[in-house]
């Protein structure tokens, strides 16, 4: 573990320079162990690291840090909380997923083959982010990565389910983004009047169920 | 509100604890302004109170009530950084800036809005806190005040179109030179509340293999086309690009005056002198 200022009111923790597993289980126990300590104000997780924002007329960064190796080696055994499954049901295709076409291009699969492989498969959440409950979502196969659109699209609509490179995740909100679409669910991943937790969150293992094509 | 200007919002200190979900903090553009209209007439300085963009809004009272005018001049025709009294039926009324770019109306007892998850701010990008106000919007007045209004503020902040950031570096910082500090760069059109795009020289980016990773307010990230972008309140909780440096907290109210086409500098700073700099600011509002 290695602990680096950020910002003069920031540290940027970080569990190595790999995606692993075992580097997600380790953000996941120091989200758990750090949010809501006097003085953190913010948690920023991502896939091998977590920034924390602490309020700097409490703390300085040596205080900052000794406060967060104190916490993290106490909670180092600490089991993860149970799994969830969550099913997101998808209508791939057409107008709903207008990259899947691309998708099959680039990876020499079918459209139907492409849905397949990308439903058989079981993702996890491995944070939530960007911008309103973004879920990075690892897991994707392989033979389906695709690299991201060369200039992103200035409205990818609410609920559309997307792979960007290697990774898969659903836009919580309608926003610019440059990941491939390939298909839309109904369910609603954020809602700005609700108090999170979002539906879907850090940990989540996730199943997409095919509605039936657009 | 009879007008609503270019971009008013309701706004606070911010929406804490919730990064983890991709939410991030929100709150006022400039908290030192935002902080100072509501000491002035009596509030906690966390208090709900009207931020607005570029150029301001017409506002009737239906109501006695005490306000405060802080941050840019607007052109309302009142004396900025003092509370005073309006009366019922008054009319308030603001144009475009005359020098920053926001400016904000604080009401003795703080607006009466719902809270979201534990701050009445409006996240514009997202519609978390609500959203713009619009004619006809009528917002009421609460009680929350917790003092007498004070006197006048002095020194207060200029609000200038040259502005030089302090920054401490970024995560990334021994990826870059110091070419940050040799240019000037102009604040673009495209500037928002989630971003500040800056315009000038382009910075070489070295293009390393960077993992997504967790971002604060004020960071300075490269993308690969070399034009900064400075991370605002409204920003993304994660990021893929390169920071080499980071603004102080102390100057982030410049961020939130700074105009199109301003011309902005980047200068270093120890983190030391920085946190130095941020109590000499408090000391501003402890004497207020």
């Amino acid at each position: 573990m290695t602990i680096r200022a950020a910002s003069d009111r920031s540290l940027l923790v970080s569990f190595g320079e790999a995606i692993s597993w075992g580097a997600h289980q380790r953000v996941r126990r120091a989200v758990q162990s750090l949010h809501g300590v006097r003085g953190i104000l913010n948690l920023h997780p991502a896939y091998t690291s977590v920034l924390v924002d602490f309020d700097p007329h409490l703390l300085d960064h040596g205080q900052a840090e000794r406060l967060i190796s104190r916490i993290l080696e106490a909670h180092r055994e600490d089991a993860a909380p149970p799994d969830r499954v969550v099913e997101v049901p998808v209508s791939f295709g057409g107008e709903a997923g207008p990259d899947l076409p691309d998708v099959a291009r680039h990876t020499g699969f079918s459209a139907e083959r492409v849905i397949e492989l990308f439903t058989h498969a079981e993702y996890v959440v491995y944070f939530v982010g960007f911008s309103t409950c973004f879920p990075y979502l690892g897991g994707l196969p392989p033979e389906l990565a695709t690299p991201r659109l060369s200039a992103p699209r200035k409205h990818v609509p609410v609920g559309s389910v997307a792979i960007g490179g290697p990774q898969a995740g659903i836009y919580p909100i309608a926003s610019p983004g440059g990941w491939r679409l390939i298909g839309r669910t109904s369910m609603r991943l954020f809602d700005p009047a609700a108090t999170p937790p979002p539906v879907l969150r850090m940990g989540d293992r996730v199943r997409f169920v095919a509605e039936g094509r657009a | 509100m009879i007008a609503p200007g270019f971009l008013t919002t309701v706004q606070d200190l911010g929406r804490f604890g919730w990064t983890h979900f991709g939410i991030s903090a929100s709150g006022a553009a400039d908290a030192l302004a935002l902080r100072a209209a509501n000491l002035l007439v009596g509030n906690a300085e966390n208090a709900p109170a009207l931020e607005m963009t570029l150029a301001g809004g017409e506002f009737q009272f239906e109501g006695d009530a005490v306000v405060a005018l802080t941050g840019a001049d607007f052109g309302a025709g009142l004396p900025l950084f003092t509370s005073m009294p309006v009366r019922s039926g008054q009319t308030l009324r603001y144009g475009p800036s005359r020098n920053g770019a926001r400016a904000y109306l604080s009401v003795r007892g703080g607006l009466d809005v719902p809270m979201v998850m534990g701050s009445a701010s409006v996240h514009v990008m997202t519609g978390v806190g609500g959203r713009p106000l619009r004619k006809g919007d009528v917002l009421a007045i609460g009680e929350a005040h917790v003092r007498r209004p004070r006197p006048p503020a002095r020194n207060v902040p200029q609000y200038v179109p040259r502005t030089a950031l302090r920054v401490t570096p970024g995560p990334q910082a021994a990826w870059f030179g110091g070419d940050l500090y040799l240019g000037s760069y102009a604040v673009s059109e495209e500037s928002n509340r989630m971003g500040i795009r800056l315009k000038g020289p382009a910075l070489a980016n070295p293009g390393g293999h960077m993992i997504t990773e967790g971002v604060p307010l004020g960071a300075i990230q490269v993308p690969p086309d070399g034009q900064p972008i400075v991370l605002f309140v409204e920003h993304q909780t994660t990021g893929g690009y390169p920071k080499p440096a980071n603004v102080i907290s102390a100057d982030f109210w410049r961020l939130g005056q700074m105009r199109p086409r301003d011309e902005v500098r980047f200068e270093r700073v120890t983190m030391e002198g920085a946190i130095e700099l941020l109590r000499e600011q408090e000391e501003w509002l402890y004497s207020l």
